[in-house]
């Protein structure tokens, strides 16, 4: 089957048929950071697919926040942020 | 795999909560979610005029989404960082949502463009003054959201921080014994002094993940690709460990955060206590009156030393 990947956008062939965790599994991925598509639905990990299916499997994760600002400034000891919420 | 609640064909399994869920059933769970964040948290009423932080990414679009279906009166800024391609596209995905199906519930969309202001992106600003892309980031935005709720009249903003975002914070700030920040943690901050809005995290009973899907579900369509400035963030790495433990222990990121929140909340009236330490050191900045704990706000310094830089 062809699985479209992320971060970088890439295409792997993967061999059929196998269950949807068996597949992240395979690609060493974390199900709990990634989506996992078939066609246009989304499935659960126990879902079989087959070498016809199209798969997209989606990262979730987005970063870069008030953390990450909250920590930098601390490890160069500036001061603290006036407030404490961003956006995401 | 079956729909606990309706026993037809499930789309998403959520270990975390034991159960499995189809496309209408799973939409319930996350206005369920949000509705229970919104009233335990005393976060806003249908009554108040909210500002959502929309970047284009999943969970604010997704947020200003829920907001409008639950019936609450709430409008989005969107600030434009001058990122190259990726602030076209984030731009353009939160233009078409706005006319798509913000504009339907009568909904506005408010724009700032960093570039237009500071005369450059986020970019060569951060490195104008030598400081970190991110921190840069969260300081324009941060005075920009709340310059716009101020001037135009909203009594709440709300972002789109979700449980992983919240989790990933809380292991940074515990891991470098940041103490100072754990007081402004939680999902619901007052507006503790004049020229400060509320501000309110609506998503902090939700996952990453179980937001990414409500957008696909409902064809929200967002940017999937990452902040290029966010690359190798420390956040990103927080939020890898702890989905790894998650997968291997479902729950761990919903009881280190809320278990924080639970043991905070016995801990003091956070409120009244952040509202009175807020008042007892913020005043209005010199320049441009915005509340901060020196003479000058950092975004007028910051933009100070970038003029200075560039002459």
């Amino acid at each position: 089957m062809q699985v479209q990947l992320s971060h970088p956008a890439r295409t792997v062939e993967v061999k059929g048929p196998k269950k949807v965790k068996e597949l992240l599994r395979e690609l060493n991925l974390v199900v709990e950071a990634h989506l996992v598509i078939k066609g246009d639905d989304l499935v659960t990990e126990d879902e079989m697919l087959y070498d016809v299916d199209q798969i997209e499997v989606r990262p979730v994760i987005s970063g870069g926040n008030q953390a990450e600002a909250e920590v930098e400034a601390k490890a160069e000891q500036k001061p603290p942020t006036d407030s404490s919420s961003t956006l995401t | 795999m079956n729909c606990t609640k309706c026993k037809t064909k499930a789309v998403i399994g959520l270990p975390r909560h034991n159960a499995a869920f189809c496309k209408g059933c799973f939409n319930g769970f996350v206005h369920d979610q949000v509705t229970r964040a919104i009233k335990s948290e005393k976060m806003c009423g249908k009554e108040d005029r909210i500002l959502v932080a929309v970047s284009g990414g999943k969970d604010s679009l997704a947020l200003w989404d829920i907001l409008l279906k639950l019936g609450y009166r709430a409008d989005a800024l969107y600030v434009n960082l001058g990122i190259g391609t990726y602030s076209e596209q984030s731009h353009a995905k939160v233009t078409k949502f706005a006319e798509a199906v913000a504009a339907s519930h009568g909904a506005t969309l408010h724009l700032h463009t960093v570039e237009q202001e500071a005369g450059a992106g986020i970019k060569e600003l951060a490195q104008l003054i030598h400081r970190p892309t991110c921190s840069t980031c969260g300081t324009i935005k941060r005075y920009q959201f709340n310059r716009v709720a101020i001037e135009q009249h909203y009594n709440v903003m709300a972002t789109g921080h979700n449980l992983d975002d919240e989790a990933a914070r809380l292991l940074g700030n515990v891991l470098h014994w940041q103490e100072e920040y754990l007081d402004k943690q939680g999902p619901s901050l007052p507006a503790s002094v004049e020229g400060f809005a509320k501000k309110v995290k609506p998503l902090y009973r939700l996952s990453e993940r179980e937001l990414a899907a409500y957008a696909v579900l409902n064809q929200i369509d967002y940017i999937v690709e990452e902040c290029p400035m966010a690359k190798g963030s420390k956040m990103l790495q927080y939020k890898e460990v702890l989905n790894r433990l998650e997968t291997e222990s479902p729950g761990t990121k919903q009881m280190f955060y809320w278990g924080f929140l639970e043991k905070q909340s016995k801990k003091q009236p956070t409120a009244t206590t952040m509202t009175e330490k807020d008042r007892a050191v913020l005043h209005p900045c010199t320049s441009c009156s915005q509340p901060t704990t020196a003479e000058i706000c950092s975004y007028c310094k910051m933009m100070a030393r970038a003029s200075a830089a560039k002459s």
